[in-house]
């Protein structure tokens, strides 16, 4: 890879770092009643904002309570994203294309299990209510949305990415970008010499 | 052809009927006509938008104090401040009665008049409101960042707290001038024929110390003075900081049928008071402790408890020793209002029985009195010679100038009480200018910032006493109302009337951004210091503790932690200590038990209050959520069972929740 390649996946990685301070993704709900809003914000580690509001509309239709010791992966999550930045790191180092599909592979499975948790969560706080809950709608399931606008009863829900996740957007996009510049033209050396 | 007496009386009936009209048009305008015509949309305030104002209304005869939004005139919150509140639980919850604590026990009610914000550099600063009570001398703090009375301190030797809460530029001082001279001292001294007035009758003025950091208030200093009754005051500002003016009436010294009596004199006084001068020697220690039994009421929001201190004594500062604190200004006849112009040099005095309003000159007193300048004195103070001190005199103002307000342009505004009108006159040319009718028979006027250094401007409102015609009849009681002026322009204009709850007196209003933002929306429950708090419902129980049973009570949307209570006898007392888990805004839980013959509690998020309950009769009762808090409020209700007394049913409670993870 060109130096200048080695150096945008070495920035890249680092870039990963900022999932450790900053939210990674946000779910906005708004009512009537709730002119200026809920948020639910998730960190690597937490949840934050209105968690005990949400907590307690939810109660009503006998949603689970939310709070952070629900969920193992925010034990391992700090693991994972320093993982991965540093497979990055080692990446650029290295310097070679295979060490670079390594990570971009990496990157990807990360996205997808982190997709996939989410979505499974999101299926079972949804799903399983309360049989004892106090308002019970026939068929009506409560999962929030992956991704986008949903209706649910007299909420608007969104669900994006927050700042850390459009970090972690860019750290792929750039990596993708660099596999593809160094796999069409591959680099052939300050001598001339093609290097894989 | 011969006319009969119809055809003759034809045209005399078609002239009358042409000069009825003429006749009625005599008549004074009808009122209604009196608003032009884009009034409404400069008062409409559009559903979803703020007023522009906070205005802070005293409710007189009902003890509290009220919040309107201006320019729309909407009631926003009736504060309970010296009278109790059955729908808060104000006064009734063991947190509260200690508020309403003085030397003469628990005090229900009171009569508050006088509203006046804190203020920095002579400015309100949003923080703080006082308001005070006249029938037993007190005075109050309100937080503006709760809405709620944070102190109470109670004024000793005084008759009745009237000429107060007015306050000095920086908050150090919040006055309190008595309106009953009395005979102080001890019960031999106390107890002497009212015809003795002259000989033993004295008056008192109190100097009042908010504390910056705590809110807590404590007695300075006291100044006594002769028997005159002290009716309102302010405080000097800029060149008159350090000074301090009280209206007076009754220098006649009289104790009976004061209607007469006490309307004999020509002039009355306003008392200069060298404030910077009484706060030195109280330094220098020429002031001696006299008795002065007095409560000091405070409001822990961390404990969200009240509790009382006890204070025995006062510092007192004797004019007759220290000869350079007090002067007299004569001031035609009775004056009520005592009002300092923005600039500090102006101090006009409104002699209520006055045909004008006198002017002083603050630089033209100071000189006076370098010059000794007296005409001579009273009761050993020395009185001003009203010509020297005089600015000039408003002539022909109107009938029964009460009170002055200014804007920020150099005019001042008088209510006449008797004319019912408000008066726009130039402060230093001392032209009338402008005036409009009231309706009717208007006390106080307020202008936003208009007893301060830099008044807001842009609204005068009128305080009126009669309001018979102007709203739909309610039988012999009817309500006082506000009447909203414009005076941006050179004229004023009338906007709206708006009926007000209580009796307003005074009133002042501060923009909205000094106070909106500061606004608690819940109290923390992590934050939570009450000794009877119950952090979430695992630690919700029932505690005997010889006839007394503690309840330890949680509330959330919408259930009662516990909410089946047994084990309870005749002869106990029950204590309801109820914490309101919630902790979102406008989430308030509401506890009323059957049988109370006390009140409810109205509990705010994060809060704990008590309510104390003696059973009468074997059985269940049932207590419910008065708040309409939620879709499930209806079913926010519990069941205490009531045995015997000696019965052995065990105390228990169910702590059953609903969702064990709050």
């Amino acid at each position: 890879m060109r130096p200048i390649s080695r150096i945008i996946i070495a920035f890249a990685a680092l870039l990963m770092l900022v999932l450790l301070v900053q939210p990674i993704w946000r779910i906005d709900l708004w009512a009537p009643q709730y002119p200026e809003g809920l948020v639910l914000q998730i960190f690597h580690d937490s949840f934050t904002g209105n968690v005990d509001q949400i907590n307690g509309l939810n109660h009503y239709i006998g949603m689970a309570t939310i709070h952070n010791e629900m969920f193992p992966e925010f034990e391992i999550m700090r693991y994972v994203i320093g993982l991965l930045a540093a497979w990055g790191v080692i990446a650029a180092l290295i310097g070679r294309r295979w060490a670079l599909g390594s990570w971009l592979f990496g990157l990807l499975a990360f996205v997808l299990w982190a997709m996939w948790d989410m979505y499974s969560w999101g299926w079972n706080y949804g799903h399983n209510l309360d049989p004892k809950a106090a308002i019970q709608i026939e068929g009506m399931v409560y999962q929030p949305p992956l991704f986008g606008h949903k209706t649910l009863l007299n909420f608007e829900a969104w669900s994006f990415p927050d700042v850390g996740g459009y970090f972690l957007f860019g750290s792929i996009v750039l990596a993708v970008l660099v596999f593809l510049y160094e796999w069409r033209k591959p680099y052939t050396g300050p001598h001339g010499k093609t290097m894989k | 052809m011969r006319r009969t007496p119809l055809t003759t009386a034809f045209p005399l009936l078609l002239a009358a009927g042409i000069a009825m009209p003429l006749v009625q048009g005599c008549k004074p305008a009808n009122t209604k006509s009196a608003v032009t015509g884009d009034a409404a949309s400069r008062v409409f305030v559009p559903p979803g938008q703020y007023d522009e104002f906070y205005n802070f209304v005293s409710g007189g005869f009902n003890g509290q104090m009220s919040v309107y939004g201006i320019p729309s005139g909407r009631m926003l919150r009736n504060i309970p401040v010296f009278s109790v509140n059955p729908e808060s639980g104000w006064g009734y919850s063991e947190e509260t009665k200690p508020m309403l604590m003085s030397t003469h026990g628990f005090i229900p009610w009171d009569d508050s008049h006088h509203v006046e914000p804190s203020m920095t550099d002579g400015v309100p600063d949003g923080r703080w409101m006082f308001i005070n009570g006249n029938n037993t001398p007190r005075i109050a703090l309100i937080d503006l960042t709760t809405f709620r009375t944070k102190t109470i301190i109670e004024i000793p030797n005084s008759g009745g707290n009237h000429s107060s809460p007015f306050i000095t530029p920086n908050s150090e001082y919040v006055v309190a001038g008595t309106r009953f001279s009395i005979p102080l001292g001890t019960d031999a001294e106390r107890d002497v024929p009212i015809d003795t007035y002259k000989k033993n009758f004295k008056g008192n003025i109190s100097f009042v110390h908010p504390d910056k950091e705590t809110g807590k208030m404590s007695i300075a200093f006291q100044i006594g003075t002769p028997g005159i009754h002290f009716d309102l005051s302010h405080a000097g500002k800029g060149p008159s900081d350090g000074w301090f003016f009280f209206s007076t009436y009754n220098t006649e010294l009289a104790h009976e049928l004061l209607e007469v009596n006490a309307s004999q004199n020509d002039k009355d006084f306003i008392m200069a008071v060298n404030w910077k001068k009484a706060e030195q020697y109280v330094k220098e220690g020429k002031g001696k402790m006299v008795p002065g039994k007095h409560y000091m009421n405070h409001y822990d929001d961390a404990t969200h408890m009240a509790t009382s201190e006890v204070i025995e004594e006062v510092l007192q500062l004797d004019p007759k020793e220290l000869t350079d604190l007090l002067y007299f200004i004569p001031c035609p006849k009775s004056p009520h209002g005592c009002d300092v112009d923005p600039t500090g040099e102006y101090i006009v005095g409104s002699g209520k029985l006055a045909a004008l309003i006198p002017v002083f000159s603050f630089a033209k007193m100071i000189t006076a009195i370098d010059n000794k300048d007296y005409e001579g004195e009273f009761d050993g103070i020395p009185v001003l010679n009203y010509e020297s001190v005089l600015h000039g005199e408003v002539k022909r103002p109107g009938l029964g100038p009460l009170h002055t307000e200014f804007d920020n342009n150099g005019f001042a505004y008088s209510s006449m009480f008797v004319s019912s009108e408000i008066v726009k006159w130039n402060v230093k040319t001392l032209e009338v200018v402008d005036r409009v009718p009231t309706y009717y028979s208007i006390g106080h006027l307020s202008i936003p910032g208009g007893d301060s250094r830099k008044p807001w401007g842009k609204y005068v409102i009128a305080y009126n006493k009669i309001t018979k015609d102007r709203y739909l009849p309610t039988g012999p009681e009817l309500a006082q109302s506000a009447q909203l002026y414009s005076i941006d322009g050179p004229k004023m204009e009338l906007l709206s009337d708006y009926p007000s709850i209580g009796e307003p007196h005074y009133a002042q209003s501060l923009p909205a951004d000094l106070i909106k933002d500061k606004s608690v929306k819940f109290f923390k429950i992590e934050d939570n210091k009450h000794p009877y708090v119950t952090k979430g419902e695992k630690e919700a129980r029932v505690v005997r503790d010889g006839k007394n049973v503690h309840v330890y009570m949680t509330c959330i949307r919408s259930h009662f932690a516990p909410d089946n209570i047994e084990g309870v006898k005749i002869g106990d007392d029950v204590y309801f200590h109820v914490t309101n888990l919630e902790q979102d805004w406008d989430v308030p839980h509401g506890f009323a038990i059957k049988g109370a013959n006390t009140a409810e509690l109205l509990i705010m998020p994060g809060e704990t209050q008590t309510l104390k309950w003696t059973p009468t009769s074997v059985g269940v009762k049932p207590f419910y959520c008065t708040d309409f808090c939620s879709a499930l409020h209806q079913e926010m209700q519990g069941y205490i069972r009531i045995s015997p007394a000696g019965s052995n049913v065990p105390l228990s409670s169910n702590t059953k929740s609903a969702d064990a993870g709050l």
